[in-house]
This record gives structure tokens, C-alpha cells and sequence, in this order.
């Protein structure tokens, strides 16, 4: 007991010694979360994920007022009105996305367009050729607010009459069929709706956004749901990231026994009376020490400074104590079967970098393929990634944290074995 | 004390060790003597238990010493030839680190890491890390690292690659202090010189196997010759030294003739024939450009041995 606490001890002063490793392992996974938490929504704030377009606005009518006023209001959207020009020089530029031109008399041709056949009024969209599921977000959202200006002004709004008389008297000149007795019959109806409407001199109609009493006949209400605290992105930025650095220990770790080897430190070690097993289990356990070690750290400043909230203290700490095992097993692993210290640690960081992309620590895997989420369950490290995800944000009980752990453990026991194994092999 | 029996070890097809077989007295200095390659560290790994042997046994005191924790091993120290340091760990820590995996602790571990440091002149260093250290310092830490224990027998191979003559000097006064406790040795090396300071019994290994096992003074009796007397002729242009070589080989008490360029190495039965020869040289007329004898040296046993030098 007395070599194996020596041989820890050795290791835990060497690696606080060692500010590089510090460096790597503490604070580029804090810098690089924080900046992959803020991409995809920071802590969950009001500001988070807005989308910044440009607007211009040359339409003066009521309904292209109305479109533009609605696209100014929308909570996703940051709003920068511009001329045409300076609107296609930011967007070829990368600094707009997206640009939306409401040409002159655009309302009124929208406002006919509406129960005629025919040609339509565009509407002028400039976008980043990199940004194309952005400008899906925008179409939809424009979708929204040109329907609900246009039908809430062309039904209701102080315009409405004089659009209807238009459309019945160009009604007048298209064929007769039982389409256009019908279409005759429903403006008929509102043209009479609108007249009462408006001898009713009621001066509490307004004219927002579906003005009047008609609007679009429906409306979302977005949830978030998680069993935890609400959505902060910061968490799992956090976990990715912290993963990924501390595999990069783990990388460290085998490449330390490595150069023990060959600088005949090791020798040094096996001639004293102690096995094997035991120099690989301190270096095991020094490492699963360091690597719990960071990840503490690494949450502790990730709940002091974005906020995150750890839910389920035991469930995370047994999460973190499976994976820093897992880490150091998988630096035995790399010890036990790299041939030299540079051979080892450019495969090593290559087959790291696989796991942490698979284990959903840059991306979150719900954004995978079905098929490729169901493949990255035999990555150790998207169970890694999952449990500290159901520790924090997610607010999932013990029951996950024993699966996810267990499944980390797992691997631990499967690497470490095979680690174990090929030493002995290397030593007969 | 310890008895290497029959060890063999190979690797593939290459035999590095066949069929080696010794013993180390209690308070004896063994020089195990041979070429780069010869199958001296090969020999040591397997009496240290770090590699397994093929075939052969290895005991200390009538205890096997094998692989693993065997309480053989807790009398055993190793310098390995490799500088087996913690760089980054201060030197008394690295000091500690050795002597805990040999059960040490606490007190009784600080005091000794302290007396093994000033045995090796590095009390002042205790607390620096041995990145900073000299080549000549770090070799003499590698040597402390396995005085920790107290060791019965103290096996160092090679320590002394890459020092520089002060340091070597001062590592081999501590291993004389170490001697001079009546703690016993084993020294592999492939300077003959070292090993002559040091060995009060040498074994000879070339290809895996053990040529000679003797004290030195039995080993210089089997040499054909007691002497050497080297000569450079100063008129080559004259007389060709193949000539005068010739005639060298068939004087009295001459055992042997080498030339390299105007340079003849003549080996002589006894230093008493030098003056002869020299003589007879002066005789024929050849000037002499330089001439110095020496007595035979261990190297020349290497050569009677094998028929080549040790740094072949």
C-alpha cells in the first residue's frame, strides 16, 4: 500500500507541476465551452439565438408599414433597417445573413393578389450563400407577418372596403362560373361586415398586427421541456468539452508510461518487490484522480461564472468517478498497445477526437441521424457526455446516472483488462 | 550470495542469452565484462526479474528472484543504465518515491533519503529538480535511488555512460565507499578500465555467452603475454614495416606482432624482454621515431578471448 500511495503521490506532484498540462486540461475546456455554449444559446436569456436581418423598407402603404413593424417586433429577430445598397453590401460582406426588401406597393398588390388569380407581388430576399437554413428560419417567419398583415388589413383594416369594392368590380369582368358566384357572394358578405364595421365609428380598432377583428386563426406557445432547470447551453458545452480535455489527460497519461519505459524508469519500478498490476493500478488510479480533479473543476466554474446547475449532486459525482476512470483506463489502454511515445500520441489524439465527435461533445447527438444515434451508443464517451447532460440541464434521477456510469465502468473494466493483458504479454 | 544458473533468453531466432551462469560472493565486486550487444543488460533484466528467462534460474541467498513482489527483490538495488529519474520531481522526492516502493515510510524514509544523498555528494540539490542537474549529478541521484533500501547486492549497469571524467571519478568513489561497506557488486561495462579499478572478479560475455569467469590476476596468468612495447618507426620509407614485423615475430619472448602504419605493437612474454628487442632494432639500424611499454591490459584478454577489441 505504501508503493501504490508513493506512486500516486508522485504522479499528482508531477502533473501540478506540469502548468502545460494544467493549461491544456482546465482552461482550454472553459474557454472552448464557454464559446460553444453562447453558439448554441448561452444560458437560455432573453438575447440568446436572435437572428440578425436587414430590412428595406420601401413600401410606405399601411399593409408593407404593417409587414415591417411585425418583422421589427418579432422576438427571434434583430432588426436593421437599410437601404437596398448598404442591405447587399453587409449580406455579401457576411456581416447580415439575411436582407428582406418590402418593394413599393407591395401591400396593395399583396392585398388583390389575395382572392385573384395570377401574378403575385415578390418580395426581395439577399442572403449568405453559408446561411441557408437561416434563410428558411426568415422565409417562414416572413411567411407569418406578410399573412397577417395582409389579411388583417384586406379583411379588417381601414383599407379593407376599398380593397374588396376593387376586387368585386374586377370580378365583374371574369367569366361567369359558379367559382366566381361564390367568390361574389363571400366579398359581398364582407364588404356589408366592413360597413357596419365602420359606421360603428369605433375608434378602439387598431392597427397592429391583425388589426381589427380579424387575425390569423392560430398561434404557437413554444415549451421547452426538461425534467431540470431551464435550457442552458453552457452545460453541455461544458461536458463536451470537459470530456474531450480530460481524454486528452488520459493521452497524457499513456504516454508518460511510455517514456517510462524507455527511459528505463520503468525497470527502475519493476525491480523493486512490487507486481505489474500494482504500478498500473496507482497509474490508474492517480490518473482517475487528476481526471475527477478537472472535471470538478472545470463545473465548479462552469455554476459559478454561465450558471449551470448540477441537479443531482450524487448521481454527477458518480458520473464523474465512472468517466475519470474510463479516462485512465483508456491511457493504459494506449500505453499498453503503442509502440513509441510519437506513434502513440498522434493515433492516440486521432482516435480521441473520433470519440468525442461520436460521443456528441462538439454537437449535441440529438442533432445526429437516427441511425448514427443509435451507433454512437458503443462510443464510451456519448455515455460520458449523456450522463453529465441528465446531471445538469436535463434533471434526471439516479436510475440514469447508475446507467450511464455503469456503461462507463464497463469500458473501464474492458480497457483496462485488455491493457493489463497485453503488459504481461510484453513481459514474458 | 547470488547464483545465476544457466540463463537463456531469446528473441526470435537471435539467442541473446545462452546458457549464462555465475556467482556473486557476499562483499564481492563482479565486473561482467563484454561488447555492446554482448547480452550484459539482457543478463541483468532477467536477474532483476524484469524480463523472464527463457531457461535458468536466478537466487539470492537461496530465494528464487523471478518476476513480481518476491522478498528476493527487497534485497536487490538496480542502476539502470538509463538515467531513471523523475526529472520534474525534486530530487529528495524522487528519492522518496524509490525507497516507499521498498517499504519504506515516514521518518525512517526521510532520514535515510537524506543519508543516501550525502553518500552521493547532493545534500545541497535535495530540493532542486533533476532537470537542472548535470550529466555527472544525474547519474549520481540514478545511483542513490537504489541505495534507499540498503541493498545486500547492488547491480549497475553501465552507470557511467556519458559522463565526463571529473564525474566518473566521483561516481566511483562512492562505489569504492560502497565496497568498502562490504556490500557486494555487480558492474557491467564495456570499459575494462573501470572494471579493473573495480572488479575483485570478472566475467567475460560475448554473444550471449560467458567466455571467462575469473579474478583478474588469473585472467592476466592465461595470457600468452606479460607486456607490451609499442614502437614507431621513424625510416618506413627504407625498410617496409611488414619486413621488420616479420622479423619481430622470431625474436626471443616476443608473443606477438600487430603494425599499423609505421606503429608495431609487439607483445612480450615479460617486461624483461623489451630491452632486448629494443636492442635488436638498433641493431638493423631502424631510427626510432617513439617507443613505450606497458603491462598487458584486459582489453588484450578480450582480444586473446575473441580475436576482436571490445568496441568492435
Amino acid at each position: 500500500m505504501t508503493a501504490i500511495i508513493a506512486m500516486i503521490r508522485k504522479d499528482l506532484i508531477l502533473y501540478l507541476n506540469d502548468k502545460r498540462a494544467l493549461m491544456l486540461n482546465l482552461l482550454m475546456p472553459i474557454v472552448l465551452a464557454a464559446f460553444f455554449g453562447s453558439l448554441f444559446g448561452g444560458a437560455g436569456g432573453g438575447n440568446n439565438s436572435k437572428i440578425e436581418i436587414g430590412l428595406v423598407q420601401q413600401d410606405t402603404s399601411v399593409i408593407g408599414r404593417k409587414i415591417g413593424d411585425a418583422l421589427k417586433a418579432d422576438p427571434t429577430l434583430t432588426v436593421q433597417e437599410l437601404s437596398e445598397q448598404d442591405a447587399k453590401d453587409k449580406v455579401r460582406a457576411g456581416k447580415l445573413m439575411v436582407a428582406v426588401v418590402i418593394p413599393a406597393g407591395f401591400g396593395d398588390a399583396s392585398g388583390q393578389a389575395l382572392f385573384q388569380p395570377g401574378s403575385k407581388p415578390a418580395l426581395p430576399l439577399y442572403y449568405d450563400p453559408s446561411q441557408s437554413t437561416v434563410l428558411a428560419m426568415v422565409k417562414g417567419l416572413l411567411t407569418q407577418h406578410v399573412m397577417q398583415g395582409v389579411t388583417g388589413e384586406v379583411m379588417g383594416g381601414a383599407s379593407g372596403s376599398k380593397f374588396t369594392e376593387a376586387n368585386l368590380k374586377q370580378l365583374e369582368q371574369v367569366p361567369d362560373s359558379d367559382d366566381k358566384q361564390a367568390l361574389i357572394n363571400l366579398l359581398g358578405g364582407l364588404k356589408k361586415y366592413q360597413d357596419h364595421e365602420a359606421s360603428k365609428a369605433d375608434s378602439q380598432r387598431t392597427v397592429a398586427t391583425g388589426g381589427g377583428n380579424l387575425s390569423v386563426p392560430f398561434t404557437t406557445t413554444d415549451e421547452a421541456l426538461s425534467s431540470g432547470p431551464k435550457y442552458n447551453a453552457y452545460a453541455h458545452a461544458f461536458a463536451g468539452m470537459g470530456v474531450q480535455f480530460i481524454l486528452f489527460m488520459g493521452i497524457d497519461l499513456g504516454i508518460g508510461i511510455l517514456l517510462a519505459r524507455r527511459m528505463g524508469i520503468w525497470n527502475r519500478l519493476l525491480a523493486a518487490p512490487i507486481t505489474m498490476s500494482q504500478v498500473l493500478v496507482s497509474r490508474a488510479l492517480s490518473g482517475a484522480m487528476i481526471a475527477a480533479g478537472l472535471m470538478v473543476a472545470i463545473f465548479f466554474c462552469a455554476m459559478l461564472i454561465f450558471k449551470v446547475e448540477i441537479t443531482n449532486a450524487a448521481g454527477f459525482v458518480l458520473v464523474v468517478a465512472a468517466f475519470a476512470l474510463m479516462t485512465a483506463s483508456f491511457g493504459l489502454l494506449i500505453a499498453a498497445f503503442g509502440k513509441t511515445p510519437e506513434a502513440a500520441r498522434g493515433l492516440a489524439v486521432f482516435a480521441t477526437l473520433i470519440l468525442v465527435m461520436l460521443g456528441g461533445a462538439w454537437v449535441p447527438t440529438f442533432v445526429f441521424p437516427a441511425w448514427m444515434q443509435q451507433l454512437t451508443l458503443v462510443v464510451p464517451t456519448r455515455w460520458a457526455v449523456d450522463g453529465l447532460d441528465a446531471m445538469t440541464w436535463r434533471g434526471l434521477g439516479m436510475d440514469v446516472a447508475l446507467q450511464t456510469a455503469g456503461v462507463q465502468l464497463a469500458f473501464a473494466a474492458l480497457f483496462g483488462t485488455l491493457a493489463i493483458w497485453r503488459f504481461r504479454a510484453q513481459n514474458r | 550470495m547470488l547464483s545465476v544458473s544457466g540463463l537463456s533468453k531469446s528473441y526470435g531466432e537471435r539467442r541473446a542469452v545462452d546458457g549464462v551462469s555465475f556467482q556473486v560472493q557476499r562483499g564481492q565486486t563482479v565486473g561482467l565484462l563484454g561488447p555492446n550487444g554482448a547480452g550484459k543488460s539482457t543478463t541483468v533484466s532477467m536477474i532483476c526479474g524484469l524480463i523472464k528467462a527463457d531457461s535458468g534460474t536466478v537466487t539470492l541467498d537461496g530465494e528464487p528472484v523471478g518476476q513480481g513482489a518476491s522478498a528476493a527483490k527487497q534485497k536487490l538495488g538496480l542502476v539502470p543504465q538509463d538515467l531513471a529519474l523523475y526529472e520534474e520531481l525534486p530530487a529528495i522526492e524522487n528519492l522518496k518515491l524509490f525507497g516507499a516502493l521498498y517499504g519504506l515510510k515516514g521518518s525512517a524514509l526521510a532520514k535515510r533519503a537524506e543519508e543516501v544523498l550525502a553518500l552521493v555528494g547532493l545534500s545541497d540539490r535535495a530540493k532542486d529538480k533533476p532537470a537542472t542537474f548535470s550529466g555527472g549529478m544525474k547519474r549520481r541521484l540514478n545511483i542513490a535511488a537504489a541505495l534507499l533500501h540498503d541493498p545486500q547486492l547492488l547491480i549497475l549497469d553501465e552507470p557511467t555512460v556519458g559522463v565526463d571524467p571529473q564525474s566518473r571519478n566521483a561516481i566511483f568513489d562512492t562505489l569504492e565507499a560502497l565496497k568498502a561497506q562490504g556490500r557486494s557488486l555487480i558492474y557491467t561495462s564495456h570499459y575494462m578500465e573501470e572494471v579493473e579499478r573495480l572488479a575483485d572478479h570478472i566475467v567475460i560475455i560475448d554473444h550471449g555467452k560467458v567466455l571467462a569467469d575469473a579474478e583478474p590476476a588469473e585472467l592476466y596468468r592465461r595470457l600468452p603475454a606479460q607486456a607490451a612495447l609499442q614502437v614507431e618507426l621513424a625510416d618506413v620509407a627504407r625498410v617496409p614495416a611488414e619486413t621488420v614485423v616479420a622479423a619481430l615475430a622470431g625474436l626471443p619472448g616476443v608473443a606477438g606482432v600487430r603494425h599499423e602504419g609505421a606503429q608495431i605493437d609487439i607483445s612480450l612474454h615479460a617486461t624483461t624482454h623489451a630491452a632486448p628487442v629494443l636492442r635488436w632494432l638498433d641493431e638493423q639500424g631502424h631510427a626510432l621515431a617513439h617507443f613505450s611499454t606497458a603491462r598487458t591490459k584486459l582489453e588484450d584478454i578480450f582480444l586473446t578471448l575473441t580475436g576482436r577489441t571490445l568496441r568492435d
